[in-house]
C-alpha cells in the first residue's frame, strides 16, 4: 500500500465530514459519537473476517476505532493512531492497510481481514502465526498483530520472498523492541511451511 | 551440567496470544459503565497554574467529573523532582494539569477545550549549560538541581566557565559530585598516549509501542488497575504508594506490556496511572484513560543526555592507565537519572582503568523527564570511548582487537568505582568468539575501501551492565493434581524472563514443562515480590528465588515421604513426577499424592507456619492468602556477593556515504557473556533487539525542542527516528560464551542492556574508521554532521548543544 496516499485520502475524508483536524484532536474526532451536520448513513454492514457485521459508524470514524471499540476486535493495535507504525495493519481486499488511517465508510464495501480471522475453523494457527511462534518473533508483542498481517499480505503476493524482499515488504511496520531479525526469520519460515 | 529445561528453547505461554491478538494489553479491556478520561496538559514549558475555571465544562452534557492537582495533593504537591500524578507547577510542555471524565472521548475533549487555565509563565531553559551560566534560567521552582536532603539549589558557573567548556576545554568549576579511585596524576604520567576532548550524548524518548493507557475501577473497597509495566509486583508495590491505596487493596492487572526499556520498571515513572485510579474513586465509575502517541512522548521520559569532557591515558602496551570525566547530566523537567555514575563505572569495568575520576553535576532543563533507558550511562559512554580506544591503538601501533584484549576484564578482576569483584567474567572468550564469528581478521582488507561515494568501516565494541540482584522472594504451589504452579511476579515486557525464570523451579523438581503452570498477570493471583525488571537483572535474580522455592518444596516432599514411608529424607530423590527412595524407586509418592499429604499435614507444608524470615510485605500478603490452599514452597533469597556482569562484544561493518552522510550498517555479529544461557531464542532476541536500539543511539535518535517556545519537535515515531526494518541489516549474527556463573544456581546472568552498548560502541568505532579516524565525540552521529565534516565545515552550530541540533 501507499501509506501517504491513504493518509491524504483519510484527511480529506475527515475534512469532508465537517470536523476540525489537528494532530492533537484527531484521535477524539476519529472516535466521535456525534451525528455531524452532513448526514451519512451510520448503520452500515461491513465484511470482517468473512462475517457480515451490522455496525453504527460515525462518518469520521477510523477503521481501527470500529474494529476495536465497536466490534471488540482488539487484536488490531494502536501504536500511534497517525500512520507511522503499522501496529494497526489489517487487510482490505488483500492489501495491507493502516486501519488507523482509513475511514470505515471509505472501505465499507471491502473485504476486511484482521488478526482474529487468520486461524482455521479447527483452531490451527495460520502458517505465519505458527512460524512467528516457532521463531519467537514477538518480544513485547504489541506490534505483532500488525507484523502478522503485513507478512500475510506479503506472502500472498510473493509466496517465496528472499530475505531482502521480506525486509522491504515488512518495512511499513515498526517494532520498538527491535525484533526485526526474528520477524524476518518468521516470514522466511512461514514461506517454507505455508 | 545436563539440564532438563535450562538451555532449551520452549514456547513461552503468552506467545500464541501475541500472534493471535488474544492477549490483552491495558487498553483492550472494557468495563460496564466505563467513562473516558482526557488529560489537559501544559502548553508552556515552565509555569504556575493560577486559576482553573472548569464551570462551563462541568455543565456540559456527558461530563462526569474532573480531577486536579488539588484533589490529588490536598496538602500541597511534593516539593521534589519527579513526575507527579497532576501538577499546578509544570516544568515541561505536556505535563498533565488536570483530567476530565466524560461518557465518550469526544465529549471529554470538547469539554477540555471549554476549561480556562490561567498560567503564570516562568523562565524556561532547554540546554542545561544555558542554565548553568550565571543569570541563566532555572528549570525548577527554586533552582536548577535537586540535592537529596537539601532540596532545590542553584548551581551556577561564570559565563566564561561555560564558554570555555563549550569551546572544548576541561570545566574549571568545582564539581558538587566527585568520585574516584587510584592516583590519577601518577597514572596519567605513565601514559604514552593521552586523548582529551569534550563530548555530547543526546537525550531521546523510550517510545514504547504501547502508549501508557490505563483502566481503573473500585469494587468492594479494592482498586483494580489495568496498566502496563515491566515489573509486575515491584511496580504494583510502588504504584500502591503513589496512589495512596493499601497494598492489600490493590489488584494490578497486567498480562502483557507493550515495551518498557527502563521507563516502566518503577512506578515513579508512570504516576499518571493515578489519574484513572483517583478519578474513578472520585466519580465512582470505571475510568479508561487512553494515552496518545504525543502524550506518550511528553510524559514517557527520555535517556539522560551528557555534556561532558573526557580524558583517557594509555600506556605504550595499550593498557588504559587513567580515565578522567567531567559530566553535566541533563535532568530534564522532572529530574532523575544516575547515568554519569554508571558511565564512569562502565569505563572502569570494561577497560580496567587503573585510576578513574568522575566529576559531575545534574542540571534541569524544561524537557522530557529523565530516567533509566536501556543501559543508562553505560551505553552512551560505550559509543564515546570506543573510537578513542581505536585512536590509541593506531597511535601506539596496536591492533584494535588487541587493545581490547589487553584491557579486558576477566575472572578474578575487580571493577567499578567501588572496586567490586566479578562473580565471573568471560569477556576474553567473548572477544575471541566475536572475532571468529565476524571474521575480523579476514575482513581487515575491506577497511576504508571506497566504492563510489561509499566507504567501508569496521568497528568492534564492548558493552557492560551489572546483571543480577538478590534478596527477593519465591513461591511455588502444588495441588492435588500434582501440577507445579510457579507464582511469578516478574512482569511480562517481552523478554520472556517471567517464563524462563520459572523453569528453574521445574528443573529442581525435574518436572516436565507440560506439568507446570506459571501463575502471573494479575496480583490477586498472589505473587511474590521481585526486583523491578530493569538493569538486566531478572534472569539472575529470579532463577535464584524460584530455584530456592522449589528446593524448599523438594525438601518438604522428601521429609513427608520419609516420615510416611520410612528412612531419612536424604534417602529420597525425585523423577517422573514422583518422590521416591533412591534405592527402591517403587517406594514413594506421586507428586499428586505428596501434595495431598502436605495439605493434610498443613502447617509449614501449606504456608501456615515456619515461614522464612525477611519475606517482603508484598510476599507476606500473597503467602497469607495462599496459606492452607495447597502444598507450598517458599523462599527468601539471601544476598549474593560480587558483581554479576552482563558483557557483550560486537563487530560491525558499515558503509558510510560521504555524499549523503548516511551510515548503513551492513553486518553485525554479537556475542554475549551472560553465564549459562537459559533460553537461547530469548537470548537471541535480546541481542538483535539491542542491536537495533544501538543503531538508534549511534546514528538516529535524539529529541529536539524549539528553544523559542520550549515545544517538543519530535513527538512521533518518525521524528524521533526509531530504527526501522531498513535501518537494520537483514540478518544479525549472534552467539554466546555459555559458561556458568557460580553465584547463580543455574549459572545465569543478564544481557538486555550490554547487548545494545556493544553494538553502539562498534558502530561509532566503524564511523571513525571510515573517516580515517575522525572522532565526532557525539551520539548520534547524524547525516548532517558527517556531511559537514566531509565538507570541512564545523560539525557544531552550537558546541555541546543539548536537546537541539548539534550540527
Ligand atoms: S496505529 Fe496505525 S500506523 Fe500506528
Ligand atoms: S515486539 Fe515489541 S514493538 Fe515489536
Amino acid at each position: 500500500m501507499n501509506p501517504k496516499l491513504t493518509r491524504r485520502r483519510f484527511i480529506k475524508g475527515v475534512i469532508a465530514s465537517g470536523a476540525a483536524v489537528t494532530t492533537t484532536t484527531m484521535w477524539y474526532v476519529a472516535n466521535g459519537q456525534d451525528r455531524p451536520a452532513g448526514y451519512v448513513e451510520r448503520l452500515i454492514r461491513i465484511n470482517v473476517n468473512g462475517q457480515v457485521r451490522n455496525v453504527d459508524v460515525a462518518p469520521q470514524e477510523t477503521l481501527a476505532s470500529t474494529l476495536r471499540y465497536k466490534l471488540g476486535l482488539t487484536g488490531t493495535k494502536l501504536g500511534c493512531n497517525r500512520g507511522e507504525c503499522g501496529a494497526c495493519t489489517v487487510l482490505v481486499d488483500g492489501t495491507a492497510t493502516y486501519a488507523c488511517s482509513v475511514l470505515t465508510h471509505s472501505v465499507k464495501t471491502g473485504m476486511i481481514e484482521t488478526v482474529e480471522g487468520l486461524e482455521s475453523a479447527n483452531g490451527d494457527l495460520h502458517p505465519v502465526q505458527q512460524a512467528f511462534v516457532e521463531s519467537l518473533s514477538p518480544q513485547c508483542g504489541y506490534c505483532t498483530p500488525g507484523q502478522v498481517m503485513a507478512a500475510v499480505a506479503l506472502l500472498r503476493t510473493n509466496p517465496n520472498p528472499t530475505r531482502e524482499e521480506a525486509r522491504q515488504g515488512m518495512s511499513g511496520n515498526l517494532c520498538r523492541c527491535g525484533s526485526y531479525d526474528s520477524y524476518l526469520d518468521g516470514v522466511m519460515r512461514a514461506a517454507e511451511i505455508g | 551440567m545436563a539440564y532438563m529445561h535450562i538451555g532449551k528453547d520452549f514456547v513461552p505461554p503468552d506467545v500464541p496470544g501475541k500472534v493471535t491478538g488474544r492477549i490483552k494489553y491495558a487498553e483492550d479491556y472494557t468495563r460496564d459503565g466505563m467513562v473516558y478520561a482526557r488529560l489537559l496538559t501544559s502548553p508552556i514549558p515552565h509555569a504556575r497554574v493560577l486559576d482553573i475555571d472548569a464551570s462551563a465544562a462541568l455543565a456540559m452534557d456527558g461530563v462526569v467529573g474532573i480531577l486536579t492537582a488539588d484533589d490529588v495533593y490536598p496538602d500541597g504537591e511534593p516539593q521534589s523532582t519527579g513526575l507527579k500524578i497532576l501538577t499546578n507547577e509544570p516544568t515541561l510542555v505536556g505535563e498533565p494539569i488536570l483530567a476530565l471524565a466524560a461518557v465518550d472521548e469526544k465529549t471529554a475533549e470538547t469539554a477540555l477545550a471549554a476549561i480556562t487555565v490561567t498560567f503564570e509563565r516562568l523562565p524556561f531553559v532547554i540546554d542545561p549549560l544555558d542554565s548553568l551560566a550565571e543569570g541563566g534560567p532555572d528549570a525548577y521552582n527554586g533552582g536548577n538541581t535537586f540535592v537529596f536532603r537539601q532540596g532545590f539549589v542553584q548551581e551556577k558557573w561564570t559565563s566564561d566557565q561555560v564558554a570555555s567548556f563549550r569551546a572544548g576545554n576541561e570545566p574549571s568549576a568545582e564539581a558538587p559530585t566527585e568520585l574516584s579511585y587510584g592516583d590519577l596524576d601518577a597514572s596519567f604520567s605513565d601514559a604514552a598516549f593521552v586523548y582529551e576532548n569534550t563530548f555530547t550524548t543526546a537525550g531521546y524518548p523510550h517510545m514504547s509501542m504501547e502508549p501508557r493507557s490505563a483502566l481503573a475501577y473500585w469494587e468492594d473497597g479494592k482498586l483494580y488497575l489495568h496498566g502496563g509495566s515491566q515489573s509486575l509486583t515491584a511496580f504494583a508495590d510502588g504504584i500502591a504508594g503513589i496512589i495512596g491505596v493499601a497494598k492489600e487493596d490493590l489488584v494490578f492487572v497486567n498480562a502483557a506490556t507493550g515495551g518498557g526499556f527502563g521507563q516502566r520498571a518503577r512506578a515513579g515513572s508512570v504516576p499518571v496511572y493515578g489519574v484513572p485510579a483517583k478519578l474513578s474513586q472520585k466519580i465512582n465509575r470505571p475510568v479508561m484513560m487512553r494515552v496518545t502517541r504525543e502524550e506518550e512522548f511528553t510524559i514517557g521520559g527520555a535517556r539522560q543526555g551528557f555534556q561532558g569532557w573526557i580524558k583517557l591515558g594509555f600506556r605504550s602496551d595499550g593498557t588504559m592507565a587513567a580515565a578522567d570525566l567531567w559530566i553535566v547530566s541533563d535532568n530534564g523537567g522532572k529530574g532523575g537519572g544516575g547515568d554519569a555514575f554508571s558511565a564512569t563505572n562502565a569505563i572502569s569495568i570494561v577497560y580496567q582503568a587503573e585510576a578513574v575520576r568522575l566529576r559531575g553535576v545534574s542540571i534541569g532543563s524544561n524537557t522530557a523527564h529523565r530516567g533509566a533507558q536501556r543501559g543508562p550511562g553505560e551505553n552512551q559512554i560505550a559509543a564515546i570511548v570506543s573510537p578513542i580506544l581505536d585512536k590509541a591503538a593506531d597511535e601506539l601501533g596496536i591492533d584494535r582487537l588487541e587493545i581490547r584484549k589487553v584491557n579486558t576484564p576477566q575472572n578474578g578482576d575487580v571493577g567499578g568505582i567501588q572496586r567490586q569483584p566479578f562473580t565471573s567474567a568471560y569477556m576474553p572468550e567473548a572477544l575471541e568468539q566475536t572475532a571468529q564469528l565476524f571474521d575480523w581478521e579476514g575482513r581487515q582488507s575491506r577497511r576504508r575501501q571506497r566504492n563510489g561515494s561509499k566507504i567501508t568501516g569496521l568497528g568492534i565494541g564492548q558493552g557492560y551492565h551489572n546483571a543480577g540482584r538478590s534478596g527477593m522472594d519465591g513461591i511455588v504451589m502444588m495441588g492435588a493434581d500434582g501440577r507445579l504452579k510457579v507464582h511469578n511476579g516478574v512482569g511480562n515486557l517481552g523478554t520472556y524472563s517471567y517464563a524462563s525464570t520459572s523453569r528453574a523451579a521445574a528443573e529442581v523438581l525435574k518436572m516436565p514443562w507440560e506439568s507446570c503452570d506459571i501463575v502471573t498477570g494479575r496480583t490477586d493471583l498472589h505473587l511474590p515480590i521481585t526486583s523491578p525488571q530493569d538493569g538486566s537483572n531478572s534472569i539472575f535474580t529470579n532463577t535464584r528465588t524460584f530455584w530456592g522455592a522449589a528446593q524448599d518444596m523438594l525438601a518438604k516432599m522428601k521429609e513427608i515421604a520419609a516420615s510416611d514411608l520410612g528412612g531419612n529424607a536424604d534417602d529420597y530423590d525425585v523423577s517422573n513426577e514422583r518422590v521416591h527412595q533412591i534405592v527402591d524407586e517403587s517406594v514413594g509418592y506421586s507428586f499428586a499424592q505428596v501434595a495431598q499429604r502436605a495439605m493434610e499435614l498443613g502447617g509449614k507444608y501449606t504456608g501456615e507456619s515456619e515461614l522464612p524470615e525477611d519475606l517482603a510485605e508484598w510476599t507476606q500478603i500473597a503467602v497469607s492468602r495462599l496459606a492452607g490452599s495447597g502444598f507450598m514452597g517458599v523462599y527468601h533469597d539471601p544476598a549474593h556477593s560480587g558483581n554479576p556482569p552482563g558483557f557483550a562484544v560486537t563487530a560491525v561493518e558499515i558503509e558510510l556515504d560521504v555524499e549523503t552522510g548516511k551510515v548503513e550498517v551492513i553486518d553485525i555479529s554479537s556475542v554475549a557473556d551472560s553465564g549459562t544461557i537459559v533460553h537461547p531464542q530469548g537470548m537471541k532476541n535480546q541481542l538483535v533487539g539491542g542491536a537495533v536500539w544501538a543503531i538508534g543511539l549511534s546514528v538516529l535518535e535524539r529529541h529536539l525542542y524549539d528553544p523559542q517556545n520550549g515545544l517538543p519537535a519530535s513527538t512521533g515515531f518518525w521524528q524521533s527516528k526509531i530504527p526501522t526494518y531498513l535501518d537494520a541489516p537483514a540478518k544479525i549474527e549472534t552467539g554466546w560464551v555459555d559458561l556458568p556463573d557460580p553465584e547463580n544456581p543455574v549459572g545465569a546472568r543478564g544481557i538486555g542492556e550490554p547487548a545494545m552498548g556493544s553494538v553502539s560502541a562498534a558502530i561509532n568505532a566503524a564511523i571513525s574508521d571510515a573517516l580515517d579516524g575522525h572522532i565526532f565525540n557525539a551520539t548520534p552521529v547524524t547525516t548532517d554532521m558527517i556531511i559537514n565534516h566531509v565538507a570541512g565545515i564545523s560539525e557544531e552550530w552550537v558546541p555541546l548543544a543539548q536537546n537541539n541540533f548539534r550540527g
